[in-house]
């Protein structure tokens, strides 16, 4: 399939060092950046490039440094150390009313005493701009809010209050409008149709949208480019399907969507696949999706990858085949059944199986076999935690 | 029968209204002596209806000159309280110094003191500072600055914490100054606060007995008026003075009332 076909370097790669003069970048540039509140480094040394008019999304699980990174862009918190430039100019110490750059707050931060037209004429009046009326009518317009102009932010509903927060900040057109988690307080069937919303917005407006958030569906969903963060520094930084396809760290692997990981040493090496011992069974894997340098790593592939059939029988895949599972758990969950499979080394692997009518259901305490398509999986290094990730998933 | 079963059923109404007219009795008091014509000395009966009382209410010179000096004090103290124990209310929210969390709990003294120890140690630090022959107006003034300066704090300090960091940080977001800022955003959200501070400070010290009566020297404000001439017979005219007083408040609340239900009928 050609989701596993782009293999290549992330184009942005956050470990290089800056690269010629920040005046030919007219995106938003961070350098080294970092931020340390007494013993605590929230933002580690970051390097990021976000190009004009991208969709980024920072993702990861609280305490990763995200919103300290956001706030520091927006300049209501000044950087330890490191630059932040934007189309060129250096704006790392710029006061936060100086800099074109407008916020979402994820509480919104509505002005409580002024209605819907003069919280978001709001930026407008302090610039002494001109055609306020016809600019802020164009923009309740963009956020179907023109009925509601004249309440105030505590009369609306969370959603509308959403949409009033994203028209006051975009009506500035700022160069970039950072979103802190601007769609958390919301329930989860607004948030899925807000989502598609600001996407188009976003869309409509040309503008760059960075946004924070905990939320890897949400993040996926919207982003053009996702940024993962954990323990202030860039775990991994890429477009979505790549991110998700490719992981380079037990973290991301675990933190985006559910991986396995079997242990596993590398036997041989080639240009194109490198072969792995895994419990005792030859398995390969792309050189392109090997993410270590030592022998020692684990072997990862995502559950809705791995195939099941009863033993002896021929699977649709031309990798090998790993005897020796037993079904241990079976929920069926309509478009797929998940099965826990207990596998001789005393592993439990999770399989997606999609019900396409095509195999049968299994049923627990059944022996069966699994196979997958090698160009799926991906080795990660051994030294990283095999379950980083997955609690700060399950907590988000 | 019906009766008894009557009453239960409107217990809570009956209490109410019990509790309503318990309140106000003296009020009506007040209001009907001020239209009395008293006939003999007993200046605590009815005894005919007249409006003389409204019509020259500083017959008697010395009760107008207490009551203007009252008012002035009480003008003049609110306005220093106010803008003092705001200041005081931003530290304490806003700034961390050396000494907070003591100024926060020593503000709260002397709203907690007994009015006669304040007034007392206060007359006590005037006299010893030379100022026993000065004691006066300007003396009455720092008194009530004193006592009104807590309750000021207290009512800002509370109306600020209870207001969203973010606010600020998104006026500034939006291009707004630190002084555009202050202005535009944190101003109107904490003045409910501040105004209700200084209604507060002004009643308060209109009402003050007891500090007042220590450090006022020879100095008569209202209260110690009234006081004064308790003894031998209020004059009639000190009623339309609290008659005034109430219908002040009481438009002061239905004016505040009558805002707050047309924003709640522009919110429906």
């Amino acid at each position: 399939m050609s989701q596993v076909a782009d293999t290549s370097a992330t184009p942005l790669d956050p470990g290089a060092p800056a690269r010629g003069d920040h005046t030919a970048y007219d995106g938003l540039r961070l350098r080294a950046l970092t931020k340390s509140f007494g013993g605590f480094t929230a933002v580690r040394s970051l390097d990021l490039d976000v190009p004009r008019g991208s969709f980024f999304a920072l993702l990861g699980p609280s305490g990763c440094g995200k919103t300290t990174t956001l706030r520091m862009v927006a300049g209501l918190e000044t950087p330890t150390s490191g630059t932040i430039t934007l189309a060129g100019q250096d704006i790392t110490y710029a006061k936060p009313y100086r800099r074109p750059v407008n916020t979402v707050f994820q509480s919104y931060a509505l002005f409580p005493h002024l209605d819907i037209f003069e919280n978001v004429a709001f930026g407008l009046r302090r610039r002494r701009q001109k055609d306020v009326d016809r600019r802020v009518q164009e923009m309740l317009e963009l956020v179907e809010l023109t009925s509601q102009a004249r309440k105030r932010p505590a009369q609306l509903s969370g959603g509308q209050q959403q949409r009033v927060a994203l028209a006051r900040a975009l009506i500035n057109n700022p160069e970039v409008l950072l979103l802190d988690e601007p769609l958390g307080a919301l329930d989860l069937k607004l948030r899925r149709s807000m989502q598609i919303e600001v996407k188009r917005i976003q869309v409509e407006v040309g503008r760059t949208f960075v946004h924070v958030t905990h939320d890897q569906e949400e993040a996926m969903t919207m982003a053009d480019t996702v940024a993962v963060m954990n323990g202030g520094v860039i775990e991994q930084m890429g477009a979505p399907a790549e991110l998700y396809e490719n992981p380079r760290s037990t973290f991301v692997a675990n933190f985006l969507g559910q991986s396995n990981l079997v242990e596993g040493r590398v036997l041989r090496r080639a240009a194109d696949v490198t072969t792995v011992d895994m419990q005792g069974i030859e398995v390969s894997v792309p050189t392109a999706r090997v993410h270590t340098d030592s022998d020692a790593g684990w072997v990862g592939i995502r559950p809705e990858k791995v195939l099941v059939g009863p033993p002896g029988e021929e699977l649709d895949a031309p990798g090998n085949t790993i005897p020796g599972g037993v079904v241990s758990d079976v929920s069926f969950v309509g478009v797929s059944t998940q099965y826990l499979v207990r596998m001789p080394w005393g592993q439990e692997l999770q399989v997606f199986s999609q019900n396409t009518g095509r195999t049968r259901l299994f049923t627990q305490g059944e022996p069966v076999e699994l196979s997958w398509r090698p160009e799926y999986a991906f080795l990660l290094d051994r030294g990283q935690d095999v379950a980083a990730g997955s609690a700060e998933r399950a907590g988000a | 029968m019906n009766g008894l079963r009557w009453l239960r059923e409107h217990l809570v109404l009956v209490l109410g209204l019990l509790v309503l007219a318990y309140t106000f009795v003296p009020i009506a008091v007040v209001v009907l002596m001020s239209f009395n014509a008293p006939a003999s000395r007993n200046v605590y009966a009815f005894d005919a209806f007249t409006l003389d009382n409204w019509a020259n209410p500083c017959a008697d010179p010395g009760m107008c000159d207490a009551l203007t000096r009252s008012v002035q004090i009480g003008l003049l103290a609110t306005l220093v309280a106010t803008v003092l124990g705001t200041l005081a209310a931003f530290a304490l929210v806003r700034h961390d110094f050396a000494g907070r969390s003591a100024t926060n709990l020593l503000v709260f003294l002397p709203m907690a003191a007994p009015e006669i120890v304040l007034g007392s140690s206060l007359l006590a630090l005037f006299v010893a500072t030379g100022f026993s022959g000065r004691l006066g107006f300007w003396t009455i003034f720092v008194a009530h600055v004193m006592f009104c300066l807590s309750f000021v704090v207290v009512a800002v300090r509370a109306r600020l914490a209870g207001m969203d960091d973010h606010l600020e940080q998104a006026a500034m977001d939006l291009y707004a100054t630190p002084l555009q800022t202050f202005w535009r955003v944190t101003f109107p959200l904490v003045f409910p606060g501040i105004l209700g501070a200084a209604l507060l400070s002004f009643s308060l010290s209109f009402d003050d007995f007891i500090i007042t009566n220590l450090n006022a020297g020879t100095t008569t404000t209202f209260p110690m008026y009234v006081w004064g001439v308790a003894q031998r017979g209020v004059p009639m005219q000190v009623n339309v003075v609290g008659t005034v007083m109430f219908l002040v408040s009481v438009a002061i609340v239905v004016v505040g009332e009558l805002g707050n239900r047309r924003r709640l009928a522009a919110r429906a």
